[in-house]
């Protein structure tokens, strides 16, 4: 039971889970199981300029709503859709979905109580709901500049709310929203006419917070599935198991082809194509990119993309040194002249890339954004890091054989 | 070898792949999933006695729209957009009486699917109108009897033949093997366009170069020089992508098998109409101008 007794304020916490650093990519929900709904919000209720903020509003209650369920990592965005505002929820493991679901579905219920005499018994209702409120807005004391609440009621509100105040001077009332108390400010007289302030020691952004929570408690909006996916996290496992395994074997024989047809600079591209593979997972670390079955596919995409390019300098080198080049001078003639090509090509590729980027959604986002980081560091691991440690190698005795190189065909010594 | 000397040889094998692709797309159309058509599914594991499952789902006031048998012991159910209510009262009837779980459920509403629909069309749109804006802007150094927007051109009608390839061979395999297209099918056709363009510019590249060295007397010639310098380079870089890629079909699991493929047949047509068409459509537009200069 919760103290009776004096203004206070209860927040829930923005919650920061602060966790150990640990190696472990973000799996989307078709990897890890889940749920992903699409809500479609009716604002028709509600005037132009407000819908903005109802969203806003939607937004948070849901989010405190699934936070109380205690489901881990949620996602929840709002977006807009031609005229139509929708919600997406994602809703990573499987357990509680129905109840969290549920609870999504339902319309915010905002109420207001008094205390009863008996100091540990619940507060009672006296009949004045989020159906009563108009509006809250976040405002400013005049006198001590103090950020505070203001609320204000319908008529018929304003008269639950004078009778209420009237009965409970000296009193808190106490507002609930979706029966969890949110704030119970203390009545100091009286209050007739439906416009009140609720003041305290917040800040501005506690009291937003609050008139957000006010005002969605108030809000007639109501949400509707219009898609929904859900993924049983052992198809999703097996999925992820089952490409990363195929992945590998197929980034294995990459390699060894690599290697055996242009043999020591095969072998340079393939300790190219390992540091790019640590980039790329660096990367998805750093900035937290979701990994779906579509970016796992990206991403071995991304690798013939990343090899195409050794390739194309290795062919150029190949055709230089036919042409009696020196080997050096291959490399360099190589690398000048196969790079306007991996340079435009890669360039159409990230301006597809980019389209599904912007106008896509979902998987499709996923899917481009694995494809533009894998083609924007292919660019520089299979072009400089491969330049480098070729310019490195050739300069040494015991790797300047030309058999070492390429299978040119030509034996005179370089 | 001469490539261009042949290419009627070569624009035939592609009509060859195409026209039957095309009137299986206007006899049979495509088989669309409900990512385009709306509607719902979901699969089941531990059971495939169809009948069963059909009478279950009946009974909760639900036809079944299509049921298919998948790897192991798998079932995928759809049907009409189903209410996330009679969804649960449908699942827990499959699981007292069959004894089976729910792995999956998808239900997508019709404006959701009618924007997937629409999106597909913009994506593939947009993306091929950059590239010949792109590729227009990054040939045009071109010595001047070669105008850029022909590469640029050129480059979209090969993607455009990719694309028409992949929808004609998975309209044929929705007719005779119930292959599905899905959203992850656009992602596939979007990413063909991408490597095909990208296949197109290594070729069309080593054109702007010999140009550039040679001058533009001898087109036909230089173009087929250009293709069978850049062979070895397109054949390896798709073989190894193919390699990659076929790795993942056969051993990928069934989640992804739909999508690889579709990656597999836009790979293979890819490689082919960088090197067999778009450079001898260069080379037949370049012809064409020239006669009518005459």
């Amino acid at each position: 039971m919760w103290p009776g007794k004096g203004l206070h304020l209860v927040f829930k916490p923005l919650k920061i889970d602060w966790k150990a650093p640990d190696f472990k990519i973000k799996e989307g929900l078709d990897l890890q199981g889940g749920t992903h709904i699409v809500y479609s919000a009716d604002l028709s209720k509600i005037e132009g300029d407000k819908k903005k903020e109802a969203m806003e509003s939607l937004k948070k209650v849901i989010e405190n709503r699934i936070n109380a369920f205690g489901v881990s990592e949620p996602v929840i965005q709002t977006t807009k859709l031609g005229s139509e505002d929708r919600l997406v929820v994602e809703l990573p493991g499987v357990k509680d979905v129905q109840e969290a679901m549920d609870l999504i579905g339902k319309t915010a219920e905002l109420e207001f109580k008094e205390g009863v005499n008996d100091p540990t018994a619940m507060p009672e209702g006296f009949g004045l709901t989020g159906k009563e409120l108009k509006k809250a807005t976040q405002t400013f004391d005049q006198s001590t500049n103090q950020p505070n609440v203001s609320i204000e009621f319908t008529d018929e509100g304003a008269k639950k709310f004078e009778e209420a105040t009237g009965r409970n001077v000296g009193k808190p009332i106490y507002i609930f929203l979706d029966g969890q108390i949110l704030s119970y400010p203390t009545v100091n007289e009286k209050i007739s006419g439906g416009k009140a302030v609720i003041s305290g020691e917040f800040d501005i952004k506690e009291a937003k917070n609050l008139a957000i929570q006010l005002n969605a408690g108030a809000l007639p909006v109501s949400v509707k599935i219009i898609e929904q996916r859900t993924v049983g996290a052992t198809l999703g496992q097996e999925a992820i198991k089952k490409s990363l395994f195929a992945g590998i074997i197929g980034v294995i024989l990459v390699m060894l082809f690599m290697a055996l047809y242009y043999r020591l600079p095969g072998i340079l591209a393939d300790i190219a194509l390992v540091l790019y593979t640590i980039f790329v997972l660096a990367l998805f670390k750093i900035f937290g990119i979701t990994v779906t079955l579509a970016g796992v596919a990206a991403f071995i995409l991304s690798v013939g993309m990343a090899v195409d390019a050794n390739v194309l300098i290795f062919e150029r080198m190949k055709e230089e040194l036919r042409k009696g080049k020196s080997l050096s001078g291959s490399v360099e003639t190589g690398f000048k002249r196969a790079w306007t090509s991996i340079r435009d090509s890669n360039i159409a590729s990230i301006i597809t890339a980019s389209v599904l980027f912007m106008f896509g959604s979902g998987i499709i986002r996923g899917f481009a954004v694995v494809l533009i980081v894998g083609v924007l560091v292919s660019m520089f691991t299979a072009v400089n890091v491969t330049k480098t440690l070729l310019r490195l190698v050739i300069k040494k005795k015991i790797f300047s054989k030309s058999w070492m190189y390429l299978g040119a065909g030509s034996e005179d010594e370089r | 070898m001469n490539i261009m000397k042949y290419r009627k040889i070569w624009f035939g094998i592609s009509l060859f792949i195409i026209i039957p692709g095309i009137i299986s797309i206007v006899l049979w159309g495509l088989k669309l999933s409900i990512d385009f058509t709306g509607g719902s599914l979901i699969e089941i594991s531990g059971s495939q006695d169809s009948a069963k499952v059909i009478e279950i789902v009946k009974n909760e006031g639900t036809e079944v729209a299509s049921i298919q048998k998948t790897g192991g012991d798998s079932l995928i159910i759809r049907t009409k957009e189903l209410p996330e209510d009679q969804h649960r009262k449908v699942k827990k009837k499959l699981e007292e009486e069959l004894k089976v779980k729910e792995t999956r459920f998808e239900t997508v509403g019709p404006t959701v699917s009618k924007d997937i629909t629409q999106k597909a069309f913009l994506l593939i749109g947009a993306a091929s109108m950059l590239i010949v804006i792109f590729l227009a802007y990054s040939f045009r150094k071109v010595p001047k009897p070669v105008s850029s927007w022909q590469f640029g051109v050129t480059a979209v009608i090969a993607l455009l033949h990719d694309v028409l390839v992949m929808l004609g061979v998975f309209s044929i395999l929705g007719h005779f093997l119930n292959v599905e297209i899905d959203s992850m099918f656009v992602v596939a056709a979007l990413t063909v366009i991408g490597f095909s363009v990208h296949d197109t510019i290594v070729v069309f590249d080593r054109i702007r170069e010999n140009l550039i060295k040679r001058g533009s007397d001898d087109f036909e010639q230089l173009a087929n020089d250009s293709v069978l310098e850049t062979f070895s380079r397109s054949i390896n870089t798709s073989f190894l992508t193919f390699l990659v890629l076929l790795s993942l079909y056969l051993l990928g699991g069934s989640t992804t098998q739909v999508f690889v493929l579709a990656l597999l047949v836009g790979i293979a047509t890819g490689t082919y109409s960088s090197i067999f068409n778009a450079a001898p459509m260069l080379v037949v537009w370049q012809n064409w101008k020239r006669k009518h200069k005459k």
